[in-house]
């Protein structure tokens, strides 16, 4: 009795199993009718929870207020433009289902990345499958893996990412009389961390310096005075810091607690280009000089910057985001403006024709000129070398405005001079 | 590149960390150790305590250990909550281990998801007078930012030992782990008995959360970095000892320190929880536990 | 049910599997099925210790990411055929079962499941230390380009992960209906009891370790194919802890056929949020209905299908 009870009740529920898999499985056959005009469709995975949703929802706002721009001014080639958009999470093995959907399901004409080195890879081989033109948002060396000659990276590192961001760090250093000699790298045991200690490492070599400490701190790091101290005990004339935001707050506060002040300090500091850390860290930010790809300064003053992030930071604190908006937004915004820009040069949305003339081309964006190397890069770096100076308090204010994150490298955006040793800037 | 004044600052600092890490575990050993309640969500209430510090910091300025302190009385009906759900739901019907474990793996990720929707995953901080000074004892440095919350944790430590062994409570608390029937017969209810003890031990999470956010910044998931840390030194001081707690603390506070400072950081948390692991297999009932 | 029923049934799966990817080319839910069978085995996986036996893994993503890596690494160093990658993924898992559990199984259950916690962060520490494994920095896994007779290299993974979801719905089946089952049934219900009436619990329980760990091992085999592009901190994730412990709790842990119903129902609301609503709320969800679950309903939809039935014929 129990055995026939028990196979009953076993094959109610494999049916209910078998029939949801045969659900799947028509659904899977059955495609929805494609639509033949109507609006353009752009597509992508954003990160808008998870690790890197603070920087996923600052570059969707600015996407947004693209596409509103465009749609303003009659949408391209005379359609409107339509963001089909779903959460990543942060996490790489969602994105091959969504940019599939987004291609296969929901027939979007074009598609961009999300957000980071981890949520674009991903991607690329779906894009390459199909010929597809993709630009990346801010990822590091990512066609060094698949050289693809219709990938475009938007990162204002060069040619060669990995030592572009911090070759102006180690210049700077280099300029000095008498120059420094010896570099101490510490960084976190991550991806960006990494890389950008590789690229260091190699760019201390060029100038010169000797390594006297060389370590890297696994992300869950509470403390960093142990290392702050192992670092004061090398007494190295450079400090070269590659760290994500919790980190970078650390570091610092360890430093000014310790009392390490080498000639040189910061170089590859993530999430201080951001308010919340900004605020919080506030005076103890003089004299650090650290990479930014867009400040306030008088020399970076490109066509319609200025006008984009009034609108961003009218839009950003509802939206949850970065309230000034310096670091990322531009970048995305200027990501769909070159997109834009080479469908309306062509005049067709053939995928082919986009990727040739986004190549051979220069394009004019809110965050300057742009034009790609061979390999999907930048063709010039434009990583910047700031000094914090005159930071006298905790106010936000300060930030948005010139004279307080100066432009030290490279010389054709220089806005100021460089307050060096770093003992000298903290007084 | 050794030298004693390097290993002087290493041990100075693994010990104001690991002070902090006691006030963190203590939680722990109050419900694990003395009540057998798996509670692995500690973490997740103490960083439920530490954005508690961080709203009141940035909304009033109040200051953060003055914020942890208000919100304990909070935590404390929060976490007698808990434990009656609990109590109702497991305990009663005798199958606390598998689902009690699971029921707890509910609530991080509910106290975590809510947190990251309210608040984002940036992450905060909080601004005392204090923070980033720090305070010279001949070669050694003491920052503030540690040595106040290591202080503090001291403090809780040793409130929660005197509560333990002096008060009527108290020792009810430390007869329920021990003898149910007896504590019965002697006309305390167990049940609320271990409410309140569980109760209390949430209540350091809110004291714990604020000592954890003045240290350092503080983003929903990086409770998860903790429950490692939390077991492993509830296990190695033994279960239910207080005393031990704080020492289990201070050594792996110290052994993190050193490895970071001397092998380089990447390999720290591997050993704490190479400590856990070989405690585990060779003396389960830790330094200063009883025996089985 | 009876067995030959079921293998036929499993056949007629696998035969439409294959002859869907020779009809449609709309990728996207090869890529999401993909993932539902993927839980389906970890779930499944996950079971045989959770709700067999009674001990709670908390390190599914260290086991699954072990197998992931080893196929990557294999991949990089050898480029090995593809059925070699699942048997080196799955005796990984093995070892690491068998290990992990000989070291804390003697102990109280509670401490093998701090242990597993300890352990996923152990293994992530040391894959992002191993400069080869692409350390923090990632490994690349590029799709080959052909493959035999499927039309696309996703439409085999497809295909491979059903049949990798069947073996060990299998394995989890046969397992429950045999003597093993019994023994570990005994474990749960009463551990001292059951040593007392002479079960050989440790060498059960090792047992039961080790086929978890190989088959959660096994499910990360095909993953850096899948991914591409694979990094520790998201390949460790706890969502994998997570779910491959509630779909079981959700669909009932004592059968094998809860965790398939828990990993279907819960896979498949997960893809459809991906791709609808926001995503915290998808994880806000998981933690609400787990937690649910286990103080309403323990034992998961089963038990609930089993209540009903019970009261009917009461």
């Amino acid at each position: 009795m129990a055995r026939m009870l028990r196979s009953v009740r076993g094959m109610r529920a494999w049916g209910v199993v078998t029939a949801l898999i045969g659900a799947l499985g028509l659904v899977a056959v059955w495609a929805p009718p494609a639509v033949a005009e109507g609006p353009i469709k752009i597509g992508f995975g954003m990160a808008l929870t998870g690790g890197v949703a603070g920087n996923g929802k600052a570059a969707l706002l600015a996407m947004q207020i693209w596409a509103e721009d465009v749609n303003k001014k009659g949408g391209l080639l005379g359609r409107k433009v339509e963001l089909v958009y779903y959460d990543d999470q942060s996490k790489a093995a969602t994105v091959p289902g969504i940019y599939t959907k987004l291609l296969d399901v929901d027939k979007v004409d074009l598609v961009v990345s999300g957000y980071g080195t981890n949520l674009i890879a991903p991607a690329m081989p779906i894009v390459i499958e199909r010929k597809l033109t993709f630009i990346g948002l801010f990822g590091l060396a990512v066609n060094e893996q698949f050289h693809y000659p219709h990938y475009f990276g938007i990162m204002p590192a060069g040619p060669s990412p990995k030592t572009d961001w911090s070759a102006g760090f180690f210049e700077i250093a280099g300029r000095q009389n008498p120059k420094p000699r010896t570099v101490a790298l510490v960084g976190a045991d991550a991806e960006y961390g990494q890389n950008a200690l590789a690229g260091a490492r190699e760019n201390a070599k060029t100038h010169g310096l000797r390594v006297v400490y060389d370590k890297a701190y696994p992300p869950a790091t509470a403390d960093f005075t142990p290392i702050v101290r192992a670092i004061q005990a090398t007494d190295p004339d450079v400090v070269f810091v590659a760290s994500y935001p919790p980190d970078s707050a650390g570091m610092l506060r360890a430093a000014h607690e310790v009392g390490l002040k080498p000639k040189l300090f910061g170089g590859g500091m993530a999430g201080l280009q951001f308010a919340s850390l900004q605020t919080a860290l506030g005076p103890m930010l003089e004299g650090v000089v650290n990479y930014e790809f867009w400040v306030p300064e008088r020399t970076l003053k490109f066509p319609g910057i200025e006008d984009f992030l009034k609108r961003y930071q009218e839009r950003a604190k509802a939206a949850g985001v970065d309230p000034l908006g310096h670091y990322l937004p531009p970048w995305a915004y200027a990501d769909l403006q070159v997109l834009g820009q080479a469908v309306e040069a062509t005049k067709s949305l053939d995928q082919q024709k986009i990727g040739e003339y986004i190549r051979t081309h220069e394009h004019d964006t809110v965050a300057g000129k742009i034009k790609f190397a061979p390999n999907g890069e930048w063709a010039k770096s434009r990583v910047l070398m700031v000094q914090f100076q005159n930071i006298e308090n905790n106010d936000l204010k300060q930030f948005g405005e010139p004279g307080h994150r100066v432009v030290i490298y490279p010389d054709e955006w220089k806005s100021g001079t460089l307050i060096y040793p770093y003992a000298k800037a903290k007084r | 590149m050794f030298s004693f004044d390097l290993l002087l600052d290493a041990i100075v600092a693994g010990i104001l960390v690991g002070g902090f890490y006691a006030a963190v575990s203590l939680g722990i050993t109050l419900a694990f150790g003395l009540l057998n309640v798996v509670n692995i969500a500690h973490p997740a209430f103490v960083i439920l305590g530490s954005y508690a510090a961080f709203v009141v910091n940035s909304g009033f300025g109040l200051d953060p250990i003055l914020a942890g302190l208000l919100f304990m009385p909070v935590f404390f009906l929060l976490g007698i909550g808990v434990y009656r759900i609990y109590y109702a739901s497991f305990e009663k019907r005798g199958e606390e281990s598998l689902r009690g474990l699971v029921f707890f793996f509910g609530i991080i990720f509910i106290i975590e998801v809510s947190l990251s929707l309210q608040y984002g995953v940036d992450y905060r901080s909080v601004h005392a007078a204090y923070i980033g000074d720090s305070l010279r004892l001949g070669p050694i440095d003491l920052a503030f930012r540690l040595a106040i919350p290591c202080a503090m944790a001291l403090v809780l430590t040793l409130a929660l030992h005197l509560f333990l062994s002096r008060t009527f409570y108290g020792r009810a608390v430390k007869a329920v782990s021990q003898d149910h029937l007896a504590l019965r017969l002697m006309g305390a209810d167990p049940v609320r008995i271990k409410g309140l003890a569980f109760g209390i031990a949430i209540a350091t999470a809110s004291l714990a959360g604020a000592l954890l956010i003045m240290i350092g910044p503080v983003e929903p998931s990086i409770g998860r970095e903790y429950i490692g840390r939390v077991f492993a030194i509830a296990v190695l001081g033994g279960m239910g000892s207080i005393g031990g707690t704080l020492v289990a603390a201070l050594i792996l506070g110290v052994l993190e320190s050193l490895t970071s400072t001397f092998y380089g950081p990447s390999w720290a948390p591997a050993v704490s929880f190479g400590i856990l692991l070989l405690v585990l297999a060779v003396r389960p009932s830790g330094l200063f536990g009883r025996a089985g | 049910m009876r067995g030959r029923a079921l293998l036929a049934v499993a056949v007629a799966l696998v035969v439409l599997a294959v002859a869907l990817t020779r009809l449609s080319a709309n990728q996207y839910y090869y890529f999401a099925a993909y993932v539902i069978f993927q839980y389906v085995v970890l779930a499944t996986a996950w079971n045989i210790l959770g709700g067999y036996t009674g001990y709670v893994n908390f390190g599914s993503a260290g086991f699954f990411a072990l197998g992931a890596y080893t196929a990557a690494i294999l991949i990089k160093a050898f480029q090995v055929p593809f059925p070699v990658l699942l048997l080196a993924a799955s005796t990984v898992g093995g070892l690491l079962g068998l290990s992990l559990g000989y070291l804390t199984l003697r102990l109280r259950g509670v401490f093998f499941s701090i242990a597993t916690l300890a352990l996923a962060v152990v293994l992530q520490t040391l894959i992002v230390n191993w400069e080869y494994a692409g350390g923090s920095r990632g490994i690349y896994t590029m799709r080959p380009a052909e493959v035999l007779f499927f039309g696309n290299y996703v439409e085999f993974l497809f295909v491979v992960m059903l049949i990798l979801a069947l073996g060990a719905l299998a394995t989890a089946r046969w397992i429950e209906h045999s003597w093993l089952g019994r023994g570990l049934a005994a474990i749960r219900d009463n551990e001292e009891a059951a040593e007392c009436m002479g079960v050989p619990t440790l060498r059960l329980k090792l047992v039961a370790a080790t086929v978890s760990g190989a088959l959660m091992g096994i499910a990360g085999a095909p993953f850096p194919y899948y991914v591409t592009y694979m990094e520790p901190a998201s390949t460790f994730n706890l969502d994998y802890a997570v779910n491959s412990l509630a779909m079981p709790m959700i669909g009932g842990a004592t059968t094998w056929v809860g965790p398939l119903l828990g990993a279907v129902l819960l896979g498949t609301a997960q893809q459809i949020a991906t791709v609808t609503i926001s995503s915290a709320l998808n994880l806000l969800i998981v933690g609400v209905v787990l937690v649910a679950f286990v103080i309403l309903a323990p034992d998961g939809i089963i038990g609930l299908v089993r209540r009903r039935r019970g009261g009917r014929h009461a």
